[in-house]
C-alpha cells in the first residue's frame, strides 16, 4: 500500500484489510452455496459430536458478528468477549431464574448486550484503527472484572452452574444435545441473514464508504461516527445472540466467555476464515472449533501453542484468508474479473515485495 | 497521614512496572507503527529468564537486572527480524495480531514447560525488610523499585534527549515521513528500537520478579493494564506513557486500600474519562488521533 511503517492510515483498516463482497450473493452460484451450506450446516451432527456441531455454529455466527464490524467498517473490535460473555451471563441467569426458554433467554441477552455496546460503542468510535482495538479491549476487560467481583450474582470464579435449556416443554431439545442443535440452528441462520441484510442494504453501502474513506463520507453529509456506533451496535447484539446459546448448550457460564483471551479467539476465526467476506467466519469457526475439539482431546495441554502459530502463520502467508483464498481461486476459475473488488482487496499489491 | 505516604509509595512502586514496560511499547510506536501485544508476555518472560537462570546458574538479582535486558534484547530483535518486520508495510493492525498470536504461544510454551503454580524467587538480603524515618515504615523492596526505575527513566531521557539516537527516536516517533525526508536512515534504526522496547518490558519482569508471583499468566492482565495506560498517557507520547504508568500505578494502590472491589475497574473508568476529554491521551497531541 502505502510507504513503509505507515500509521496514518489507521482508519483505512478495512481497505487494507478486506474487500468488499465476498463471491455469496451474486445470483444463481450465490443461491447455490446458500444451498449447500445449509445442507451441511443441518448434517453437521450427523458427523460430529452434537454439543461440537453446536459450538461451531455459535462461533460462526460470532465470527460474522465481528466480520461485520471489521470486514465493512473496518474497525478491529478486540472487545467482543464483552458482548459474547455479558449475553451469555445475562441469558444464563434468565434461564435460571425465571425459566425463560432458550431462544427467548437468548433474545434477552442479545439486548443486553445491544445496551453494553452503546455507551462502549460511543467512547470507542472516537478513536479508530490500533486505539479502537486497544480501547475495546479494555473495556471489555472492565466488564471481566465486574463479572468477577459480583460473586453474588455472577459466581465469580465459578461461573453460573446449572443453567437450564427450557423449550416449550420439548423434552428431546431440553435434554439432548442433538434436537438442542435442531432448535437453536434456525436462530444461528436468521442471525446471519441478518447480517447479510445489514451488508447489502444502502447502510452497508454507507458502512464500506466510511471504512474506505471517512473524510469524503463526511463530506457527503454522512455521520460516521453514527454509522460506526450503529454497526457497532448491531455487531454486539448478534455476538451477544451466538453467546446466549453457546451458554444454555453448555449449561453454564464461565468467565473465561469474558475474557480478552475470547475476544482474541474470535478475531483468529474471522481472520482465519478470511476478513470481509462475511461467511469466512463459518469457515474459520470450523476449522478452529474441530481442532481445539481434537487437541483437547487428545490430552495435549498447550492448545495456545498451536492456536498462536496458526494465527502467526495466517496474518504472515493466508491473511485473505480461507474463504477469500477460495473466492480469488473460483472468480479466476469463471474468468470473472471483480476489478472493484480487486483494488482495494487485501491480497493484491500488498503482498511484501519479496 | 502515615498510611497515605504508604499507600503512594505502594502505588508509585507498582507503577514503576507500568511506567517502565510502557516507555517500551511507546518507544516501539513510536519508531516502527506497532503495538506489541506480546509486551506482557515478555514482562513474563523476563521474569520467568530471571528465575530460571536463578535456579541453573545461581545468577543473583543484581545481575539478573543486567543479564536479562540483554538477553530480552536478543529475543527483541529475532523477533523483529523472523516475524515483525515482514509486515512492517502493511496495516499496523496486521503486527498487532501477529503479535497476539505470539502473545498465546509464548504463554502456553512457558505453561508447558514450568507449570501453573509459579517459579520460586529469592530476593536478595538487602532488600528485605523495611526502612525507618520516623514513624515511618516502608518496605525496602518499594523503594529500591521506585528508585531504580526512576533512575532508568532518567536514563532513557538523557539518551533520548542528548543523544544523536534519541533525536533520531524521537523525531520519528514524531513525524517519521518529515524524518526520512529529511535523509534519516529511519529503517536502520527500527530493528534495534524494537529489542530494546522489549528489553525495557524483559526489565520491568525482573523488577517484578521478587516481588509477585512469577507465573506464564503475568502478562496476561497487565498487558490490558498496559494498553489502558498508553491510552491514558497518549500513545505517541513518551513522557505520557512513563506518567500515566505511575498514574495508574497509584489509582490501583489507592483502589485496593480503599475499594478493593474496584480498584481494577477504576483504572478503566480513568481511561474512559481521559478518551472523554482528551481523545489523544494526556500528553498525546490530537493529530495523532
Amino acid at each position: 500500500m502505502s510507504s513503509p511503517t505507515s500509521t496514518s492510515d489507521a482508519t483505512g483498516t478495512g481497505a487494507a484489510l478486506a474487500g468488499t463482497g465476498g463471491f455469496l450473493g451474486r445470483s444463481r452460484r450465490g443461491w447455490l452455496l446458500v444451498g449447500l451450506g445449509l445442507v451441511l450446516a443441518l448434517a453437521l451432527p450427523w458427523f460430529v459430536y452434537p454439543p461440537v456441531a453446536m459450538d461451531i455454529a455459535c462461533w460462526a455466527l460470532f465470527a460474522v458478528a465481528l466480520d461485520l464490524l471489521l470486514g465493512y467498517a473496518g474497525l478491529l473490535s478486540f472487545g467482543h468477549a464483552a458482548f459474547w460473555g455479558g449475553s451469555a451471563y445475562v441469558a444464563g441467569l434468565a434461564a435460571i431464574e425465571w425459566g425463560l426458554p432458550f431462544p427467548l433467554a437468548a433474545l434477552l441477552g442479545a439486548v443486553f448486550a445491544m445496551a453494553l455496546a452503546w455507551p462502549v460503542g460511543v467512547l470507542s468510535v472516537r478513536r479508530s484503527g490500533i486505539y479502537f482495538a486497544m480501547v475495546t479491549l479494555a473495556f471489555a476487560q472492565m466488564l471481566f472484572f465486574v463479572v468477577n467481583q459480583w460473586r453474588g450474582l455472577t459466581g465469580g470464579e465459578n461461573g453460573l452452574q446449572g443453567v437450564p435449556a427450557h423449550f416449550f416443554g420439548v423434552e428431546a431439545v431440553e435434554d439432548q444435545a442433538f434436537y438442542f442443535y435442531y432448535a437453536a440452528l434456525p436462530i444461528i441462520v436468521a442471525g446471519m441473514w441478518f447480517a447479510w441484510r445489514v451488508v447489502h442494504s444502502p447502510f452497508g453501502r454507507v458502512l464500506v464508504a466510511t471504512r474506505d474513506n471517512p473524510a469524503r463520507a463526511r463530506a457527503l453529509g454522512y455521520d460516521v461516527e453514527r454509522y460506526r456506533v450503529l454497526v457497532f451496535v448491531l455487531s454486539a447484539g448478534l455476538a451477544g445472540l451466538a453467546g446466549g446459546i453457546f451458554a444454555i448448550s453448555h449449561g453454564f457460564v464461565s468467565l473465561q466467555e469474558v475474557a480478552w483471551q475470547t475476544s482474541g479467539k474470535v478475531v483468529l476465526i474471522t481472520v482465519l476464515g478470511g476478513i470481509g467476506t462475511l461467511w469466512g467466519g463459518i469457515a474459520g469457526a470450523v476449522v478452529i472449533v474441530l481442532l481445539e475439539d481434537f487437541l483437547a482431546s487428545s490430552g495435549f495441554d498447550g492448545i495456545g501453542i498451536i492456536t498462536g502459530a496458526v494465527f502467526i502463520v495466517v496474518v504472515l502467508l493466508f491473511r485473505r484468508g480461507v474463504w477469500g483464498t477460495l473466492s480469488d481461486l473460483l472468480g479466476r476459475r469463471t474468468g470473472r474479473s471483480h476489478a472493484v473488488e480487486r483494488s482495494i482487496s487485501a491480497g493484491d499489491g500488498e503482498e511484501p515485495t519479496a | 497521614m502515615n498510611e497515605i505516604l504508604q499507600y503512594t509509595l505502594q502505588g508509585l512502586a507498582a507503577g514503576s512496572f507500568y511506567a517502565l514496560a510502557a516507555l517500551g511499547l511507546a518507544i516501539i510506536f513510536g519508531v516502527l507503527g506497532v503495538v506489541n501485544f506480546a509486551h506482557g508476555a515478555c514482562y513474563m518472560l523476563g521474569a520467568v529468564v530471571a528465575a530460571v537462570l536463578q535456579d541453573l546458574l545461581g545468577l543473583n538479582f543484581w545481575l539478573a537486572l543486567l543479564v536479562v535486558p540483554v538477553v530480552m534484547f536478543v529475543f527483541g530483535v529475532v523477533i523483529e527480524r523472523l516475524l515483525v518486520s515482514r509486515l512492517i508495510a502493511l496495516d499496523p493492525l496486521y503486527n498487532f495480531l501477529l503479535t497476539f498470536g505470539l502473545t498465546l504461544l509464548l504463554v502456553d510454551l512457558v505453561k508447558r514447560q514450568y507449570g501453573v503454580s509459579g517459579l520460586p524467587y529469592t530476593r536478595p538480603d538487602l532488600l528485605t525488610g523495611q526502612i525507618t524515618l520516623g514513624a515511618l515504615r516502608l518496605p525496602t523492596y518499594q523503594v529500591f523499585v521506585l528508585a531504580f526505575s526512576l533512575l532508568v527513566c532518567a536514563a532513557v531521557w538523557l539518551l533520548m534527549t542528548r543523544t544523536r539516537i534519541g533525536m533520531i527516536v524521537r523525531a520519528s516517533t514524531e513525524k517519521s515521513e518529515l524524518t526520512r525526508a529529511l535523509g534519516v536512515d529511519v529503517n536502520r534504526w527500527v530493528t534495534p528500537v524494537f529489542g530494546f522496547g522489549i528489553a525495557l518490558a524483559g526489565l520491568a519482569g525482573v523488577l517484578a520478579a521478587p516481588f509477585r508471583a512469577i507465573t506464564a499468566d503475568m502478562g496476561s492482565s497487565f498487558i490490558i493494564i498496559l494498553f489502558a495506560v498508553v491510552v491514558i498517557g497518549g500513545l505517541g507520547s513518551i513522557v505520557g506513557a512513563v506518567v500515566a504508568g505511575f498514574i495508574v500505578g497509584l489509582v490501583e494502590a489507592f483502589g485496593q486500600a480503599y475499594a478493593p472491589a474496584l480498584s481494577q475497574i477504576a483504572i478503566f473508568v480513568l481511561m474512559a474519562l481521559v478518551i472523554l476529554v482528551r481523545p489523544a491521551g494526556l500528553f498525546g497531541r490530537e493529530e495523532n488521533a
